[in-house]
C-alpha cells in the first residue's frame, strides 16, 4: 500500500484547509463565545441555535444553499461577481468559507463551556483593581480556559478534515484546488482502486484516532489539576 | 399430535390451496430495484411508468448513481436486481464474476453534447474549439477517473487537441447528472453532459445543446444484467424483456440513445 503523489496531493489540501479554517475560526469564534458564555440578551437562544445548526442539518443542505448562494444567481455570487471578485463554488476560498460555517459549532461550543467556567469573581476582582477588559480576557480567561481553546481547535481541526457531503457538491473535485483526501477516496472506490482507497483511509483512520486519544486522555490529566 | 395430523389431513386440500395461493400471488407481485447509471434519469423514469401501466402488480423501485459506485455496491451483494450501466464492462466483469444471472444486454449507445443555460451562452453555436475562449471561465464535465460519460468527454478534447488549454478551467461532476446540475444552477458556463439528460424537460427549457460528433470518442456502450439474486424474480425477468418491448424503445429513442440493433455494430 504506496500513496500516490495525488493522494498526498490531497492530504496536504486537507491539512491546508483545516489548518486555514481553524485559524480563521479561532479569531471569529472566540469572541463569539465570550459574548454567548457571558450575555443574558433575549436573543442569546437564536445565536446559539444558529450556531448549533451545522452540527444537525445535513450536508446536503448546507452544499445546496452554498451552491444556489454563490452561484451568479445567488444573493452572495451576484454580489461577488458585482465587486469583480471570482465566483466562490470550485475554489478553495470557496470550501475555506463553507467549512467555516460546517465547523463552527466545534469551535463555539467548547469555548462558549470553557469561558462558562470561568469564575465570575476573578474577573469582578480584576476589574476592581482597574484591569481592561482585553487585559481581563488575555489575562484570566484565556489561561483559565486552555482546555477549551485546546479542545475547540482540534476539534474544528479533525472535524474540518472529515468533512465530505458538502465539499462534493461545491468543489467540483478539482486536484489541488478542492479535491480533498475524502472526495479522493470516494474517487478510488468509484474507480474500483480498492488498495488505493485503502491506503488513504488507513492514513485517515489512524490519524483521527491519535488526535482523539490525545483528546480524551489529555483532558482529565487537566481537569485534575485545578 | 393426533388432533394435528387429524385437523392437517383434513383440511390438507384446503391448506395446499393456500400455501399455492401464497406462493402464486407472490411470483405475480414481485418487487424489483432497478439500479440505473445516472444517465437514465428521466428516460427510466418514463420506462418504469410504462412498465407499472402494464404490469400494475409489480413493484418497481428505481436507484440513480455513477455506474462505478453501483458496480462496487452489487459486489457487496446490494439488494439490487437489475443494473443498468452506462458502460458496459462493468456488468461485464460482474458477468464474469459470476455475479449475474444470465448474460449482460447492450441497450443503447449514450451520446455527449454541449450544453448551456439560455442566460449564459447558446449552445447551438457553440464548438469544442469554443471552449478556450477567455470568458468561458468554468467548464463541467463528469469525472473521467471512473463516469463513463467523463471519459468520452476527454476523449473528445484530446482528438480535438484541447485537453491540454480546457483542462484548468474544468470541474467535475461526481456523475453525469451532478454534471448537468453545475450548468444548471449556472456555477459553470458550459458542460459535457449526455444528451438524454439534455432532452429532459427541465434542461431542454432552459437551454440549448449542441451533438458531439461521436467520431471524436470510442463509443458510450452501455449494458444491462439481471443479479445473481434475482434469478428466480419473474418481474425482473419481465421488466428486461420490456427493455426490447416497442414502448420503450420510443422512450429511449426519445431521450437521444441509439439502439444496438440500429447502431449498425
Amino acid at each position: 500500500m504506496r500513496l500516490s503523489p495525488s493522494d498526498i496531493q490531497a492530504i496536504l489540501l486537507t491539512l491546508k484547509l483545516a489548518g486555514v479554517v481553524t485559524l480563521i475560526l479561532l479569531v471569529l469564534a472566540t469572541p463569539l463565545a465570550w459574548w454567548l458564555a457571558r450575555t443574558s440578551s433575549k436573543i442569546k437562544g437564536v445565536i446559539s441555535a444558529v450556531v448549533a445548526l451545522p452540527l444537525v442539518l445535513p450536508p446536503s443542505v448546507l452544499g445546496f444553499y452554498f451552491l444556489l448562494a454563490m452561484g451568479p444567481n445567488g444573493p452572495i455570487g451576484g454580489l461577488m461577481h458585482q465587486l469583480g471578485w471570482q465566483a466562490l463554488p470550485f475554489t478553495f476560498g470557496g470550501l475555506v468559507v463553507a467549512s467555516i460555517i460546517y465547523s463552527l459549532p466545534f469551535m463555539v461550543q467548547p469555548l462558549q463551556n470553557a469561558f462558562e467556567a470561568v469564575d465570575k469573581n476573578l474577573l469582578d476582582a480584576a476589574a476592581s483593581l482597574g484591569a481592561s477588559v482585553q487585559h481581563r480576557f488575555f489575562s484570566i480567561a484565556v489561561p483559565l480556559s486552555r482546555a477549551g481553546f485546546l479542545t475547540a481547535i482540534i476539534l474544528t481541526f479533525v472535524h474540518t478534515i472529515g468533512e465530505f457531503g458538502v465539499v462534493l457538491m461545491i468543489g467540483g473535485n478539482i486536484p489541488g484546488v478542492t479535491r480533498v483526501a475524502s472526495v479522493q477516496i470516494y474517487d478510488h472506490v468509484e474507480a474500483l482502486e480498492y488498495m488505493q482507497a485503502h491506503a488513504l483511509s488507513a492514513v485517515m483512520l489512524a490519524f483521527s484516532f491519535v488526535v482523539l486519544l490525545f483528546i480524551y486522555t489529555l483532558r482529565p490529566a487537566h481537569k485534575r489539576s485545578h | 399430535m393426533q388432533r394435528i395430523s387429524v385437523f392437517l389431513k383434513k383440511y390438507n386440500q384446503v391448506l395446499l390451496g393456500i400455501l399455492l395461493a401464497v406462493l402464486s400471488s407472490e411470483s405475480f407481485a414481485e418487487k424489483i430495484n432497478i439500479a440505473a447509471a445516472a444517465d437514465l434519469k428521466f428516460a427510466m423514469d418514463e420506462i418504469v411508468t410504462q412498465f407499472k401501466k402494464a404490469n400494475p402488480a409489480d413493484d418497481v423501485e428505481v436507484i440513480y448513481g455513477s455506474s462505478g459506485k453501483i458496480f462496487t455496491q452489487i459486489q457487496n451483494q446490494a439488494p439490487y436486481d437489475l443494473y443498468f450501466s452506462a458502460d458496459i464492462s462493468y456488468p461485464e466483469k460482474l458477468e464474469a464474476a459470476g455475479l449475474t444471472a444470465g448474460p449482460t444486454k447492450p441497450y443503447a449507445f449514450g451520446r455527449i453534447v454541449l450544453w448551456s443555460p439560455k442566460t449564459q451562452l447558446d449552445a447551438t453555436q457553440l464548438r469544442l474549439e469554443d471552449l478556450t475562449r477567455a470568458e468561458i471561465k468554468r467548464i463541467a464535465i463528469a469525472n473521467p477517473k471512473h463516469a463513463p460519460y467523463g471519459k468520452r468527454a476527454e476523449e473528445a478534447l484530446r482528438s480535438k487537441k484541447l485537453w491540454d488549454s480546457v483542462e484548468p478551467k474544468l470541474v467535475y461532476g461526481e456523475n453525469i447528472a451532478q454534471t448537468a446540475q453545475f450548468v444548471h444552477t449556472g456555477n459553470a458556463q458550459v458542460g459535457i453532459i449526455a444528451l438524454s439528460l439534455a432532452l429532459s424537460d427541465a434542461l431542454s427549457k432552459q437551454g440549448n445543446y449542441w451533438l458531439i460528433p461521436d467520431t471524436l470518442h470510442s463509443p458510450l456502450k452501455q449494458g444491462f444484467v439481471i443479479t445473481k439474486r434475482a434469478e428466480a424474480n419473474q418481474a425482473a425477468k419481465k421488466f428486461s424483456n420490456y427493455m426490447a418491448s416497442t414502448e420503450a424503445r420510443k422512450i429511449m429513442v426519445r431521450y437521444g440513445f441509439t439502439l444496438p440493433d440500429e447502431a449498425g455494430q
